[in-house]
């Protein structure tokens, strides 16, 4: 009897909260990102009323497909990366947004933050980066990150096609502006390959956005490809880790409603949340990426914007992340990454 | 058996009928109980293992999205020479099924489907479909020639034949490709089987290396797991209990854990590396992660036990007596081992090494883990068709290779061991 007692007031404990007020789930990638993403968004949107569960996945998005086709969808905010808005909206995964409920379309930038299917929530990039400690003379260009006479050592770059075959036609002589162009060519991604080919024996990959820096630290590699929060992160926590800008791969990062989710409306007053000036300039000084609601960045001092992807210093010589170029000919790069890997 | 083949014997002597029948329903009452016992469990093995593995081979060969969406196109081309422009129809079929296709999640799997036929496939029919059911509703009604025009003004490529290729190719409701690019093949436009151009290529040599990997891997598990197993074999029973659960435990260690530890001891400044330089074996710290030698140890260590487990249960139950014997009767001591003992022990050899081998070829953590895009196994890609590319009729046809390669193997081990357990 006593067990009864106890275990029905445990599963009214549980349940009050759900009658009490509503919640919402909201899905991120993990790491240093998804804590800023508590901190400046989850935590201080709870006080609304509403509890925030989050949720960690890595980009799968089969996981929003099946919720979506089998109509039991229990993700109500997704983020995600550029190409699987595009996909997603196409396939009918997300819903169409009502920029009315969020907020100012004007207010926004760059203008691929404003996506029919998803809002950008952040601005991040692929950038060089290499140990301060190891490195006397500081990389300059990809052509240097290629050199391998003059840089001895391994580097660390993405285990995949996407953004290696752009800096390797960087490396090759190829401006920022005619990358795609280049690329979309059959003779382009020969020779990007080729180029990728020069390096092959002194690459070593990496999977996770956590790995660059940790082969850095470790002097496992003298340069890595890498995602600028994390190196800013290691630097934070006293590693002397750097960045050079040059010819960055920029690209947004998004947050999506999945179709069909019964949470709609909390769902849109969390985007409202998110996406206004005071969380955005929160988010960037506990990670160094762009907040893309302009009016953030008046809040933010000139040491944390000059860390960012999107100051006017670091865009220089930038290529902005093509996800059309990517959403066409993505699959078969891979493919022929894969085949290149193996030969 | 016995008390119902007296009472089957009785009621054949007596003749009485009732008694037949009393025996019958007897009978059938016990086949009910029988399987209505082994009901749940065939229940169980349909539900959860033959319909998802008829439903994944299934998916290996379905085509639904071109046969769906654009029907009238299908029509349309169904008489076109596959060599010429096709005709004005066809252009006008093909804005006809967009503009009616009920909603936009069709288009998209209709442009995925077309763009991992043909590179650029999603953008126009994505780009034609916006069009189709916008700007061109409010247009008055035109003929054949002049949507051809309007599609050729949107976009230039529909003058291109390889897309007008891809459309006709899967026009129909099944396809063998996803099972052709699994082995690097594909149809040409006219109806033939050839080899992909060689950069596509690329399956058949993830295939041989998912093979190499694993024949490895199960040799070295036999060269380590056999001396092992033997001695552990001769032990006294309270030992050899003892030792077995330091075989055992790190096999009930979760195999994230046992990656990362791996991670640990062989990196550049690892616990592996400074032993060797304190050693002065090597002056450089070796490169043992991220490369063919770290998935290997790993994968080792982790299916040693599947090794030792078959391997003792069959020693156990060799009577040292016989390599005692042969001794006695003049043999070398290690001549009797080979040529006595190791005989004796082919079944359990056998088993492991088919199933370290069966085991490694599904390998997906650990090599994406340890391994640099060399080492990547069958596994890793069919979880990037899964999850990445979300491309599941490929990702189901990777799995329709990996499951009929276990399948061979299986069966050439049945054969095999048949004729090794005859001695037994």
């Amino acid at each position: 009897m006593n067990t009864f007692k106890l275990a029905a007031s445990v599963a009214a404990m549980l349940a009050l909260p759900a009658f009490a007020q509503s919640q919402l789930t909201v899905v991120n990638f993990g790491g240093a990102n998804a804590n800023a993403q508590k901190k400046a968004y989850y935590e201080p949107f709870e006080k609304t009323g509403t509890k925030v569960i989050s949720v960690e996945y890595n980009g799968e998005q089969a996981k929003v497909k099946a919720m979506v086709e089998a109509k039991k969808v229990t993700w109500d905010v997704v983020e995600l990366e550029s190409p699987d808005v595009g996909r997603g909206c196409d396939e009918g995964l997300f819903e169409k947004l009502d920029y009315s409920k969020i907020g100012s379309k004007a207010d926004f930038a760059p203008a691929a933050a404003v996506h029919e299917c998803g809002i950008g929530i952040f601005v991040w990039s692929t950038v060089m980066a290499y140990n301060g400690d190891k490195l006397k003379e500081a990389p300059k260009t990809w052509a240097d990150f290629w050199d391998t006479k003059k840089f001895p050592g391994k580097r660390a770059m993405r285990k995949g096609a996407r953004y290696n075959v752009e800096f390797a036609l960087m490396a090759d002589g190829v401006k920022p502006e005619d990358v795609y162009k280049v690329l979309s060519t059959p003779a382009g991604a020969d020779r990007a390959f080729k180029k990728l080919g020069e390096l092959k024996a002194n690459i070593q990959w990496w999977e996770a956005g956590a790995q660059p820096p940790q082969f850095l630290v470790a002097g496992d590699v003298v340069m890595a490809t890498a995602y600028n929060g994390r190196i800013d992160a290691a630097a934070r926590e006293g590693k002397n880790l750097k960045i050079s800008w040059v010819n960055q791969i920029y690209d947004l990062e998004y947050y999506g409603i999945v179709k069909g989710t019964p949470n709609r409306d909390a769902a849109y007053k969390y985007l409202a949340f998110a996406l206004g000036a005071g969380p955005q300039g929160e988010y960037a000084k506990n990670i160094a990426y762009g907040p893309t609601n302009t009016k953030a960045l008046a809040k933010l001092d000139a040491k944390t914007l000059g860390n960012l992807p999107t100051a006017a210093a670091n865009m220089k010589g930038g290529l902005e992340f093509n996800i059309k170029f990517w959403a066409d000919q993505g699959e078969a790069l891979e493919k022929r990454f894969a085949s290149w890997s193996t030969q | 058996m016995s008390a119902m083949a007296a009472a089957s014997g009785v009621g054949g002597e007596v003749g009485s009928p009732e008694l037949a029948r009393s025996l019958r329903r007897a009978e059938s009452r016990r086949r009910w109980t029988a399987i209505s016992l082994t009901l749940p469990l065939l229940v169980f093995l349909l539900v959860t293992l033959l319909v998802p593995i008829a439903a994944l081979l299934m998916r290996a060969v379905e085509n639904p999205e071109v046969a769906r969406s654009l029907p009238l196109t299908g029509t349309a081309l169904s008489g076109w020479d596959r060599k010429a422009e096709p005709p004005a129809a066809a252009f006008a079929a093909i804005a006809k099924d967009l503009a009616g296709l009920e909603e936009g999640s069709q288009a998209g799997a209709l442009a995925r489907r077309l763009n991992s036929e043909v590179p650029g496939g999603r953008s126009l029919i994505m780009g034609t479909y916006r069009a189709a059911t916008g700007d061109w509703k409010s247009l008055p009604a035109a003929t054949d020639a002049e949507l051809r025009e309007r599609m050729l003004a949107l976009d230039a490529r529909w003058a291109e034949l390889k897309y007008w290729h891809a459309i006709a190719k899967n026009a129909s409701r099944w396809t063998p490709d996803y099972l052709l690019t699994s082995v690097d093949l594909k149809r040409s436009v006219d109806g033939g089987i050839e080899r992909v151009a060689d950069d596509q290529r690329v399956f058949g040599r993830i295939l041989m290396r998912t093979f190499e990997i694993s024949a490895i891997v199960m040799l070295a598990c036999l060269l380590l797991g056999y001396p092992l197993a033997y001695w552990l074999s001769t032990l006294p029973a309270r030992q050899a209990n003892v030792l077995m659960i330091l075989v055992l435990v790190p096999f009930w260690t979760s195999i994230l854990v046992r990656v990362a530890a791996w991670i640990v001891l062989l990196q550049r400044e690892g616990l592996v590396n400074k032993a060797l330089m304190s050693l002065s074996i090597v002056a450089e710290p070796v490169a043992l992660l991220f490369n063919r030698t770290g998935v290997i140890i790993s994968m080792t260590h982790i299916l040693l036990p599947f090794m030792i487990l078959p391997l003792y249960s069959v020693m156990k139950s060799v009577p040292p007596t016989y390599l005692r014997a042969a001794v006695s009767l003049g043999s070398a001591p290690l001549a009797a081992f080979f040529r006595v003992y190791v005989p004796q022990t082919w079944a359990g050899v056998g088993a492991g090494g088919l199933l370290v081998f069966i085991l490694s070829i599904g390998y997906y953590v650990t090599p994406a883990l340890l391994g640099g895009p060399d080492d990547q196994m069958l596994s890793y890609y069919i979880a990037q068709y899964t999850n990445v590319d979300v491309n599941w009729g490929m990702a189901c046809a990777l799995g329709a290779v990996l499951l009929s390669a276990t399948l061979v193997l299986y069966a050439v081990y049945r054969r095999f061991a048949k004729a090794e357990l005859s001695l037994g």
